[in-house]
């Protein structure tokens, strides 16, 4: 591989990264009272289109992003990690609030609660807060876009739509 | 109507019928057997209780029972009435369903019989309402036992000297976990 095609590459990850960043579609998806600040960052106050991730899709399969808002109860676990595997790749996960993070209120003595989404999917950002302000919300979406941009796995897709083995 | 003259009309129209009245405050009760809930209730219902606000299922080990609360409550008469049957403490207890009198019932009695066990005879739909379906125990009982494991997902935060459940770098004592 040539430095001229290194080069680029480097362009193509931007590209697409750019992409990306700028149509994070959220599920629409709220299990508890975060769910309420979540829609509250949705509306017109904050804003969350700005961003370009206010199109909250109804279906797993054109999302990307999962606010995992709420308490995370054993029984909606086996949900939440159906439609996480239902969603397309590339896919991010905020875990929003202290329930969702590790429990919450129910960490010691809740029966019914999973503690910490992070024990069925991966998670990319921790929002805490109880609930979280819409302002850290926005925050977590900067961030995620923050670590998507420098996101280096585009190469391999590239290679292959050339016909180029890896 | 007060709590007294109702407790005197109920005594009146059902004699030899135990009633015991429970003078805790503020909201005294009348204990009563599980063969006469359904015809004092509906005998209440005529009197003007037209509205079945609550029941609750509680669990004294001390006392070695199981209570199930019943509040009937009249806008009429502007009261609640709070009605108590006593089961003994154990597995399977059954008490008759009031979803004849009121169709409210149906998810209250559902409730009970999630989270204490208890069971009606004659519900039309006697599943659990919050856990889910293959939930094992009954969460509200005081020697309920939290699982360690729910479908491989690790339930406490900690396992005992086993450092965080769920955590990557600890294998799991069952084999579920991840």
């Amino acid at each position: 591989m040539s430095a001229s095609d290194n080069l680029v590459l480097t362009t193509v990850d931007d590209v697409v990264n750019w992409g990306r960043v700028n149509s994070l579609w959220p599920l629409t998806f709220g299990l508890a009272c975060c769910a309420i600040e979540m829609m509250a960052t949705g509306a017109a106050d904050y804003d969350l289109e700005r961003f370009g991730c206010g199109v909250f899709r109804a279906t797993p399969r054109q999302a990307d992003l999962m606010i995992v808002a709420g308490t995370v109860t054993l029984k909606m676990a086996t949900r939440i990690r159906t439609l996480y595997e239902q969603m397309p790749d590339p896919k991010w996960v905020i875990s929003m609030g202290s329930c969702s993070n590790k429990g919450g209120p129910y960490w010691h003595e809740g029966y019914h609660v999973l503690k910490g989404v992070d024990r069925i999917i991966p998670v990319d950002i921790y929002v805490p807060g109880c609930p979280p302000r819409p302002e850290t919300l926005l925050e977590a979406v900067m961030l995620l876009q923050k670590k998507i941009r420098v996101q280096q796995n585009n190469a391999k897709a590239f290679e292959f739509v050339r016909g180029v083995p890896a | 109507m007060t709590f007294d003259a109702i407790l005197e009309k109920i005594t009146a129209r059902f004699p030899g019928v135990t009633f015991t009245k429970g003078e805790t405050k503020p909201d005294p009760f009348i204990a009563l057997p599980k063969e006469k809930i359904v015809d004092v209730v509906k005998y209440l219902n005529e009197l003007g209780f037209e509205s079945l606000h609550c029941i609750s299922g509680v669990d004294y080990p001390k006392t070695n029972t199981t209570e199930v609360v019943y509040h009937v409550a009249s806008f009429q008469h502007r009261t609640t009435v709070c009605l108590k049957v006593i089961l003994p403490r154990g597995d399977g207890q059954s008490i008759p369903t009031l979803c004849g009198l009121y169709r409210g019932a149906n998810w209250l009695e559902r409730e009970v019989f999630d989270m204490n066990g208890v069971t009606f005879e004659g519900h039309p739909d006697m599943r659990r309402i919050l856990c889910p379906e293959d939930w094992v125990g009954y969460p509200l009982k005081k020697d309920y036992v939290t699982p360690d494991f729910y479908k491989g997902m690790p339930v406490p935060l900690y396992f005992a000297d086993q450092g965080e459940a769920g955590d990557p770098g600890q294998p799991s004592p069952a084999g579920g976990g991840h």
